[in-house]
């Protein structure tokens, strides 16, 4: 029956819009893969340049005069800073490009929605790291990061693939853990922000390419 | 039969309408520039569509400055989402009648 194709059809189109409007799908997996590389070479920047090998930077900075552990403060605020930036400058230039391949619109109410979301949490956590940091309360910043960014994805995951969701889950679970065992900071770094981001975006890059 | 043709609302039958009412029936607001987008149409066919809407109490149009532009958005009212939940109900159940 004629009518019978013309609802199925109509059924189709009204979820297929349901989705569309109301997830950001251009979010590219394979950022993740970049971001995570971005991340362990951050980490071995400051392993091997800014805190000359020690992986306890705690007891590092305790052994030092205090300009000099000021100083250091200030190279890992902005290796972390140049690790962001890079982060969010990989996640837009492959979404765009996923976005423009699929010959859909980046900037969307949708994707506002995603940033909006995503940011708020971000953005608390960035201004509670810096007062750590300010207060020399070192071994508390790698968990707040993670866990900071955990919480923002977990946000966002509402507007974007429901694995976003998950994703920001273990990162909660990451930084709560590097909380009890402080001084493992890069490590858990390495694992939360290199590691994770990795096997999510190939885990991503398998199941809906780009 | 005529019971199930009976709740197939004509409000719903255009294309365009059925995508404004996806859009809405998922998110709170959405701007007259992100309907376009996301329905691909034109600006004349989508205004006339929801002004249609409006006028039946379907939707309600949300008028606000941002700084100094101004922003159109639109949202389902609680009667909207009933009925449109009443024609895709209606919409499946002939599908399955077949």
């Amino acid at each position: 029956m004629k009518s019978d194709t013309k609802s199925i059809e109509d059924i189709k189109a009204i979820r297929k819009i349901m989705e569309e409007s109301s997830r950001f799908l251009s979010l590219s997996g394979l950022s993740g893969v970049f971001i995570g590389i971005t991340a362990i070479a951050g980490a071995l920047v400051a392993y091997f340049f800014i805190l000359d090998g020690s992986i306890h930077y705690n007891e590092y900075f305790r052994n030092l005069p205090a300009e000099e552990s000021f100083s250091l403060r200030w190279q890992l605020i902005s290796d972390a800073a140049i690790v962001l930036l890079l982060s969010v400058l990989l996640a837009l230039f492959f979404s765009i490009k996923k976005a423009k391949r699929d010959g859909k619109n980046f900037w969307t109410p949708i994707s506002r929605r995603l940033l909006i979301n995503l940011l708020i949490p971000l953005f608390t956590g960035g201004v509670f790291v810096f007062i750590l940091m300010l207060q020399n309360n070192i071994q508390l910043i790698v968990p707040c990061f993670l866990i900071f960014y955990g919480l923002a994805l977990v946000n966002a995951g509402k507007f974007t693939f429901g694995e976003i969701f998950y994703l920001g889950i273990l990162e909660i679970i990451t930084g709560l853990v590097s909380a009890f065992v402080p001084g493992w900071g890069l490590i858990f770094w390495i694992f939360g922000f290199g590691i994770l981001h990795i096997i999510y975006g190939l885990a991503m890059f398998r199941k809906y390419g780009a | 039969m005529k019971d199930l043709i009976s709740n197939i609302n004509k409000v719903f039958e255009s294309r365009v309408r059925l995508g404004i009412m996806s859009v809405l029936m998922v998110n709170e607001t959405y701007d007259f520039n992100g309907l376009k987008e996301t329905l691909n149409v034109t600006d004349g066919n989508l205004a006339s569509h929801l002004k249609a809407l409006e006028e039946k109490g379907i939707i309600k149009v949300n008028k606000q400055f941002i700084g100094r532009k101004p922003n159109t958005s639109y949202s389902a009212t609680e009667a909207g989402i009933a009925e449109f939940r009443q024609h895709l109900k209606a919409l499946e159940n002939l599908i399955k009648e077949q």
